[in-house]
């Protein structure tokens, strides 16, 4: 039953991202890529549990690394994409 | 302890919605900033309340990943050139893959027993993000020209490649099925991991320079659909939702370029298996080369100009004297606009940002359809490293390999300057016959030089 209840989840989600990301102009595709980057950095919050979890060795070790690698993409992501953004500049 | 639960997950909604309205704001570039810090937002408060889960016990691995983690991608958002955005996101797309399979990884290690569609649905986030991050690695290695050889020859085929792929993808469903039979065995899972790691490289070595925006892009998308996987396995309702949005985004990006390439997504992914078409085609006409200074006569004159650049502006850095130019231009009473084709550059809105950094206000930046139906008004177009979109045979030559792709009409201004290093065919490795055209004027040369040049007679 969870699966279906995520799945129903996932289903809305995606439709609601073509909708929302068609009305994004063609002159912030770039920008629009790199804060995927960071949204998609998201795995930070599931690598949590795993770093600092009641786990063995690897798991641990495993989950770590990841928290290292999500971190890379949600700090970097944001930033990269906020420097962009901020000299977009009207008339 | 429930709730706890209760907390976290009713502020994983809170995120969710700022993550979309974030998105929502990036629909236009006067808010867009604000969306980006709202999502920002979402990021820091999924995270905060993340680490208050009971299941969390020990810090110090999180602490110390996070400040490493954070220090590095604070230091490469801040250093990377404008020009290298490509390769920066194509980085980021094969971390987040990698992030994204290591976690996979880690709920299979973790001797949990998981269901078997749970298991299968693991395997997928193992396969989408291995695929995602080597794929990653190779793009972003023929961007920056770090492997000159894949770089020099833009693809690389050999014989017997489909067959050797479709051989990948067997083992890697066969180990998979043996994998959620006997989930605790390390062969089988290792075997798994570096089956799709491979993958990933195979897919992408054939494809070309040109391609590049079309594959960043699907990367991008991978690399949500990766974060997506990882959250149906792991039941985070965020996860998901975030992870859809980042597919999503990918996947409308591809199909924009593909469409603006004329191409259908199997064709760039698998064209490089293909014999290339050689085209025998002559082309009528002369080349006629003109000096910057004569350039100037002409511009100075002129009531309308139109700047179409391409990728050799990036490298030519010249946006920052275009700039100028378009300055100067304008005090001239000269009306300036740019036009942009959606795959100008190596990916998608690649030139918006380099024009953007040199302080262009946005709204000078049009799309090729809103150019195109005034063409004929411009009396310069004038076409800075660009090639192939701006080549009249796909309108033109039935027989040529870009025929029906929608180029930048550049040919029906009245005058068109090419500003170009020498001779050299495009990406597409085809000859263009603009440049042979009765109106058409070949600047010769570094494209700044050529610019401040100009510049100078004003």
């Amino acid at each position: 039953m969870t699966f279906i209840y995520l799945s129903m989840i996932l289903m809305l989600a995606i439709f609601l991202g073509f909708e929302l990301i068609h009305k994004v102009p063609a002159t912030l595709h770039t920008p629009l890529m790199s804060g995927a980057n960071a949204v998609s950095g998201i795995t930070l919050i599931g690598a949590l549990a795993y770093a600092g979890g009641d786990y063995e060795t690897l798991p641990q070790i495993l989950g770590a690394v990841s928290v290292f690698l999500a971190t890379i993409n949600v700090v970097g992501g944001y930033v990269v994409t906020d420097r962009m953004l901020a000299m977009f500049k009207g008339k | 302890m429930e709730n706890i639960s209760i907390i976290i997950n009713a502020t994983y909604v809170v995120c969710a919605a700022l993550f979309i309205f974030g998105l929502k704001l990036l629909g236009h570039p006067s808010t867009a900033r604000k969306g980006n810090t709202f999502s920002a937002l979402g990021m820091l408060l999924a995270i905060v309340v993340t680490l208050l889960d009971q299941g969390i016990i020990a810090f110090e691995l999180i602490i110390v990943a996070m400040i490493a983690g954070g220090a590095l991608g604070l230091f490469i958002a801040k250093k990377i050139e404008l020009t290298q955005m490509p390769e920066m996101v194509s980085l980021l797309n094969g971390i987040g893959g990698l992030a994204s399979l290591l976690i996979a990884l880690a709920i299979v290690k973790s001797g949990a027993s998981l269901e078997t569609y749970l298991l299968v649905i693991t395997l997928v986030a193992i396969a989408i993000g291995g695929i995602t991050f080597s794929g990653s690695v190779i793009a972003w290695a023929k961007l920056s020209g770090k492997v000159a050889k894949l770089v020099s020859s833009g693809s690389t085929v050999f014989t017997g490649q489909a067959f050797v792929n479709g051989l990948i993808v067997i083992v890697l469903v066969v180990l998979g099925v043996l994998l959620t039979l006997a989930p605790g065995n390390a062969t089988y899972a290792y075997g798994f991991v570096a089956l799709a790691i491979i993958l990933g490289v195979m897919l992408v070595i054939p494809i070309g320079g040109a391609d590049m925006p079309v594959v960043i892009s699907l990367l991008n998308s991978y690399s949500g659909l990766a974060a997506c996987a990882t959250g149906l396995a792991i039941g985070n309702n965020l996860l998901i939702v975030a992870g859809a949005l980042v597919g999503a985004s990918g996947i409308i990006l591809t199909s924009v370029m593909c469409k603006a390439m004329n191409r259908s997504l199997t064709n760039v992914l698998f064209s490089g298996f293909q014999a290339v078409k050689t085209s025998t085609m002559e082309i009528e006409g002369e080349v006629k080369p003109m000096s910057a200074e004569d350039a100037y006569y002409v511009l100075e004159a002129s009531q309308s100009v139109v700047v179409i650049p391409g990728y050799g502006m990036a490298v030519a850095q010249a946006q920052h004297a275009m700039k100028e130019l378009q300055g100067l231009l304008e005090g001239n009473g000269t009306e300036v606009v740019y036009g942009i084709h959606p795959v100008a550059g190596r990916m998608p809105g690649h030139m918006n940002v380099l024009l953007a950094e040199a302080d262009v206000p946005y709204e000078l930046l049009l799309e090729m359809d809103e150019v195109n139906p005034r063409m004929e008004s411009f009396d310069v177009a004038i076409v800075i490293g660009a090639n192939d979109v701006v080549n009249p045979s796909a309108r033109e030559i039935k027989d040529s390999p870009i025929y029906g792709m929608p180029v930048i009409n550049a040919d029906l201004a009245k005058n068109v300057f090419i500003l170009k290093r020498g001779m050299a065919a495009g990406f597409a490795g085809i000859d263009n016959p603009l440049f042979f055209k009765d109106n058409a004027r070949m600047i010769f040369g570094d494209a700044k030089d050529t610019i401040n040049t100009i510049i100078r007679q004003f």
